[in-house]
Formats: C-alpha cells, sequence, structure tokens
C-alpha cells in the first residue's frame, strides 16, 4: 500500500543530517513543535546534546497540559522529531535556533489520536490507498495593528493593491516573506488588500502535510516578524466591523502520480470526473465541515452577506460570490488545474480543516455524487425564492448552528477520529455559551436607548 | 590544514618541517585506532624501520583515504615501489621547502575534491554545509542532496524523473511533481538573484547553471 511516511533508511539519514547540522552551525536549541486540537502551537525545547535520543526515544512531555490532549489515566505522551522539517528560525540573531515538527505517540508507541498531525497524515494515508496525493495553495490575510489591545488600531487606510506611502506595511511585509522563504516556505505574491492595514500573502502549492505546517509556520513567522517592527499581526477572522474579514482560501488539487487527476482535456470544462465528484463532496458536506474550517465565535462575523466572503454553497467557473470557484489554468498548464475553496479562515487548524475538506471530496468521489449546475449569477443579488429554486443552501451562519451541522456528521466523526470529534464539539459548545452570556455593546447601544 | 604525522615519535625536522609548511601538526601513535576524518593529509616517517613502517600502513590505507607523503632514504626506494597507498615521497636529507610544496599540493587537491563550488555556492558534502557568499544556508537534506546533485552536474537537463530516481533515489509517494516542490524551495533558500541557476526547461525538467 501506498504510504506517506518516507523509508526507514531515509529517516535515518536525514535524523544524521540533522545531527550533522545542529553540530556544525553551533545551534543552541531545538524546538519541538506540535499542535494542539485547537491549532495553537506547542514547543517543547531540548538540546542538542537530547537529540539523539528525540530521534531514537522521542521526547517524553506531560499531555495533560495541552487543550485536547487531556486524558488523566495516560497524561505521558512522546513527542517524535520529523527530521525532514527541520529549519533554523531565521528571526533568531542572537542565538541560533531550530525547529522540527514532531508527530506524538503515546508511552506505548501508538500514534495518539489527539494529534491534529495524525490525524492529517491518517487521512492522506487513506487518500493515498485510493492513489492521490492531496497539492494545496493557501492565501492567507491577515492585520497589522498597533498592538494587541482590545481596540483595534489600523496603520494605513491603504485599499486594494495600494503601493504609496500609506502602505507602511510594504516593509514588514518583505522582511516577513524573506523570513519565510529562507525556511523553505516559497511565496507566490503578496499585496495590500481590500481593507486598512490588511494584507495578503499567497503561498507557492506543496503537499497539504507539509502545507499544514507551513501554515502553523507561517502564522508564528508573520507575528514575529510583526514584534520585531514593534507592531502586532492578527489571523482574528473579522477585526473590523464594516471591512472585510481574513479568509484562507485553499486552492487544491488531487494528483495521481504526475497527472493532476483534476484535469481532463477531453471535458469542456477541463475539469475531470474526479474534480467535479471532489467539488460535489465539498458542498453537499459543506455545512459539516465549517465548524472546523471556521472554528470561533468570530469567524462567522466574516461568514456574512455585503463582503468578499462566500455565505452561500455553490460553485461556479469565474464567480467571486460562489463557496467553490474554479480558477482557468493557465492557457497549457493542465497541471494547474484547480479548484478554491474561499470559507476557511488562517484562525482554523490547519491539519484539521485539510482532514475534513479531503474527507468530504473524497467522499464525493467514492459515492459518485452529481454535480448540481454551476451559479452564473451573482449569489448575493438572487432573491431567497430563486435561490431556494437553484437548491442553493447556506453555510452555518453562528457556530452554534455549524457544531451542529458537525454533531450529526458521520463524515467529520470519521475523518477527525472519535477523539478530537468528541473533544472539539465539548471544547466549542463551552466557547458559545461563554459568547451567550455576554451583552455586546451593539445591544447597549441598540436597545438601552429605547427598550 | 591539520596533518597527522606517524610515527608520534617522529624526528624533529620532520614535525619542524611540517609545521613551517603552515599545518597543525597531530602526532599519531596508532594508526588503526586514530581518528583521521578531519586530516587533510598523513605524513609517514619511515626512519629506522622502513619495512614496519610501511607494513603498518597497509592494512589501515582504505580506511585512513587521505594522502600519505613518505619521508624515506634513499635506500628504501624499491620498498615505496612496492608499497601500497603511498601518494608521494620525499628523500632525507629533508629539504623543508620541498616537503612543504608536496604536502600543500596534496593536501589542497584534496580539499578540492571535497568543497563543491559554482560561482559564489559552496557545498561541502562531508559536513552537509552550504554557503552562498561566505554566509550559511539552511537546506534540509532532501533540497540539499538536489543542489549536490545539480552541482554536480551542471549545464545537462534532467527529467524529473530522473531527478526523482538520481536525488531521492525510491519511488516516493508524491511522484514527480515533489521534484517541482523542491526546486521551488531550494530556489527561495537560493534567494531572488540566484534563483535563476536552475531553470525551468518547459515540459523536459530542469538544468543547473
Amino acid at each position: 500500500m501506498w504510504s506517506t511516511s518516507p523509508p526507514r533508511e531515509l529517516m535515518t539519514k536525514q535524523a544524521d543530517y540533522v545531527l550533522r547540522t545542529v553540530e556544525e552551525r553551533g545551534i543552541r536549541f531545538i524546538r519541538l513543535w506540535f499542535t494542539d486540537v485547537q491549532g495553537f502551537l506547542k514547543s517543547v525545547s531540548i538540546s542538542p546534546a537530547e537529540l539523539e535520543v528525540a530521534f531514537e526515544e522521542g521526547m517524553t512531555f506531560d499531555g495533560s497540559a495541552i487543550d485536547g490532549y487531556a486524558r488523566v489515566q495516560e497524561a505521558d505522551m512522546l513527542a517524535r522529531p520529523d527530521p525532514s522539517t527541520f529549519a533554523v528560525l531565521p528571526w533568531r540573531k542572537e542565538q541560533q535556533v531550530a525547529r522540527m515538527f514532531c508527530d506524538i505517540y503515546t508511552p506505548d508507541g501508538e500514534p495518539f489520536f489527539g494529534d491534529p498531525r495524525q490525524v492529517l497524515k491518517r487521512n492522506l494515508d487513506k487518500a493515498a490507498a485510493l492513489g492521490y496525493t492531496f497539492y494545496v495553495a493557501p492565501e492567507l490575510e491577515f492585520f497589522y495593528f498597533e498592538d494587541s489591545g482590545p481596540e483595534p488600531k489600523v496603520l494605513d487606510r491603504g485599499g486594494y493593491f495600494d503601493l504609496t506611502p500609506l502602505d507602511v506595511a510594504q516593509e514588514y511585509r518583505r522582511s516577513t516573506i524573506n523570513a519565510l522563504e529562507m525556511m523553505g516556505i516559497p511565496v507566490e505574491h503578496s499585496h495590500h488588500e481590500v481593507a486598512p492595514s490588511q494584507h495578503e500573502i499567497i503561498v507557492r502549492y506543496t503537499d497539504a502535510l507539509t502545507m499544514a505546517d507551513n501554515i502553523m509556520t507561517f502564522r508564528l513567522t508573520v507575528k514575529e516578524m510583526a514584534l520585531q517592527h514593534g507592531i502586532y499581526a492578527t489571523f482574528m477572522p473579522k477585526p473590523l466591523e464594516g471591512h472585510e474579514g481574513s479568509g484562507m482560501h485553499l486552492h487544491m488539487s488531487l494528483f495521481e502520480g504526475d497527472k493532476n487527476a483534476f484535469h481532463d482535456q477531453a471535458s469542456p470544462s477541463g475539469l475531470s470526473e474526479t474534480a467535479t465528484a471532489f467539488i460535489s463532496g465539498l458542498l453537499r458536506h459543506a455545512r459539516e465541515i465549517t465548524a472546523v474550517t471556521n472554528q470561533w465565535v468570530n469567524s462567522y462575523k466574516r461568514l456574512v452577506g455585503g463582503f468578499d466572503a462566500p455565505i452561500y454553497i455553490s460553485w461556479a467557473r469565474n464567480n467571486q460570490s460562489a463557496l467553490i470557484r474554479v480558477p482557468t489554468p493557465k492557457k497549457g498548464k493542465s497541471s494547474s488545474t484547480r479548484i478554491e475553496y474561499r470559507s476557511p479562515d488562517a484562525a482554523a487548524n490547519p491539519y484539521l480543516a485539510l482532514s475534513v475538506i479531503l474527507a468530504a471530496g473524497l467522499k464525493g468521489i467514492e459515492e459518485g455524487y452529481d454535480l448540481p449546475p454551476e451559479v452564473a449569477d451573482n449569489v448575493f443579488q438572487m432573491t431567497p425564492a430563486e435561490r431556494a429554486a437553484a437548491g442553493i443552501d447556506r453555510l452555518p451562519e453562528s457556530l452554534s448552528e455549524a457544531l451542529e451541522a458537525m454533531e450529526r456528521s458521520e463524515l467529520v466523526a470519521e475523518s477527525l477520529g472519535e477523539h478530537v470529534f468528541d473533544w472539539f464539539l465539548r471544547n466549542k459548545r463551552k466557547e458559545w455559551e461563554r459568547y451567550q452570556q455576554h451583552v455586546s455593546r451593539y445591544e447597549l447601544e441598540t436597545y438601552l436607548p429605547i427598550l | 590544514m591539520q596533518v597527522a604525522v606517524f610515527p608520534a615519535d617522529c624526528s624533529e625536522a620532520v614535525a619542524e618541517a611540517v609545521a613551517l609548511a603552515g599545518a597543525e601538526v597531530h602526532r599519531v601513535d596508532d594508526l588503526v585506532t586514530t581518528e583521521l576524518g578531519e586530516m587533510s593529509l598523513l605524513v609517514l616517517e619511515l626512519g629506522d624501520e622502513p619495512m614496519r613502517r610501511l607494513r603498518q600502513l597497509e592494512p589501515v590505507v582504505d580506511d585512513v583515504g587521505l594522502p600519505v607523503l613518505v619521508v624515506a632514504d634513499r635506500a628504501s626506494l624499491p620498498l615505496i615501489e612496492r608499497a601500497k597507498g603511498v601518494t608521494d615521497f620525499v628523500l632525507e636529507p629533508l629539504d623543508p621547502v620541498e616537503l612543504g610544496v608536496r604536502l600543500r599540493r596534496h593536501a589542497t587537491s584534496n580539499e578540492t575534491e571535497e568543497i563543491l563550488r559554482f560561482k559564489d555556492l559552496e557545498l561541502n558534502p562531508l559536513t552537509y554545509q552550504a554557503t552562498l557568499g561566505g554566509a550559511p544556508i539552511d537546506l534540509t537534506y532532501m533540497e540539499y542532496e538536489l543542489l549536490r546533485f545539480l552541482v554536480e552536474n551542471p549545464g545537462r537537463v534532467w527529467s524529473r524523473q530522473q531527478l526523482l530516481s538520481k536525488v531521492w533515489g525510491y519511488d516516493y509517494y508524491g511522484g514527480a511533481r515533489t521534484v517541482d516542490v523542491h526546486i521551488r524551495r531550494v530556489r527561495a533558500k537560493l534567494g531572488e538573484e540566484r534563483a535563476s541557476w536552475i531553470t525551468t526547461v518547459r515540459s523536459v525538467g530542469y538544468r543547473f547553471g
């Protein structure tokens, strides 16, 4: 069977390479990175002397301190570094520090099912068993603010593709891109986004596991570089009322060996049946997976009408209002045939988000779902009756509604695994309850004067 | 330059001549157990026991993997002719200048074999380190192996499949697209000005240099 894991011999060579480099470069600390269920980056720092043991046996740490890992009876976990992810952190000038992503194991040496990276690996292995490699390229949006205080203070009033002195953040973005490229995360391009102080960096495609690692690295790098310039960067989905929110559009394709499985020369659209079935799967299960791709109360403030974010479950070829867009591939470049899923935000856990998206798409392929008709018009301008007639459903309007859809989903339960599925629902329900108890400024301003 | 000298109790004339040539002298008392990986060359003084010294060299000569410069008297020349693993020799009485020239010639030629260079890029296959204009660049293992292969084979067009089998060496699950991904990452790490060292040859593959 195909597997996403490289052969053991190669792992040993890569581990040797890391040991050698750490010695040659005088690296003082190695950070072992992993991710909790909500997508927060966790780090255990070890010295070069401990590295060899870490490769051979893994490093023990207390799992009960990590959100979504806690299981009282088995608090001890093993973090096993993946030597192929070794990178020196470019922003640590005074001291050489490197990092590696880890897979988490139980003390018995079993893959720990609460580890999001293992969840994604499991889903990718499933795709590999069908002969597919999953490629992803994200468009990551974020805001720069003056500080991390509760009132967002923008740095400029710039707009889309602005290149004026207003764009004081140009230099911050440039240094961030340099740092990303030094860590092996190639950038396709970047620009100032629609909202004031909002930016976008488009990362070059790679396989989904590397991309999930890259998104984690990306978020930290953007924040670190901002910090170095004395400002604050945020991936909060909707920090400014009345302006665009920050999304993470995902461009995706499946490859069978060297062939783009989404491309079919013979079909008028250029899309293969595999592609249309994948789209159908995503559309049919979109409501169920939204809690994972948009996991915060605030995520749903972005998924509202009147802005660039999608809210209706539809697909189209060049129609910016659709949930799934099929970009026109460059002429003669069949390998760039892909689909763009536009609802996720960059505050999602990338491992889990890519897991459920892949599962939904593969379900469409396995079941041979039929593709609903393409939506030619702007979905936002259709009347509710027109949308109903066209069979166009809406994405969940709130975290609560999304959780309800998720809870009923066998697909999400299966792709996340029972442990993560249960913990996620429990944790997010609590988040929703806390939010429900909050009396907002909107309510005070609207109701206090009149009621 | 690090130079191993055997035996450890060699004559002062030899040790001084090696030091005079600008090398650091490492006296070795056992050729079998001493780690010589960091050395650029081995100086072997035959002295009063030429047969024994050459016999001591013979079993380790393949492991040592260094150029061997023998210091001998004229009477030992027939032995040297038959001996295995001797790169060159100097005759006693010792001429320090001659020893210096031979030492640097052999030691240096050894080093240029190890370091791979392209313009201001240097790759050291022994230490896995890469530098650009003297500053280290950080590559992953596969990125390093890919770049090394390209630097070793400049000017030729390689297809993705060829690179996959030559560099990855096994039927990698990602297929040839893996090559594209790694090429782009290596280009990113080489930086904007040097990214064009690797050119994409449309519908064929890649060429370096």
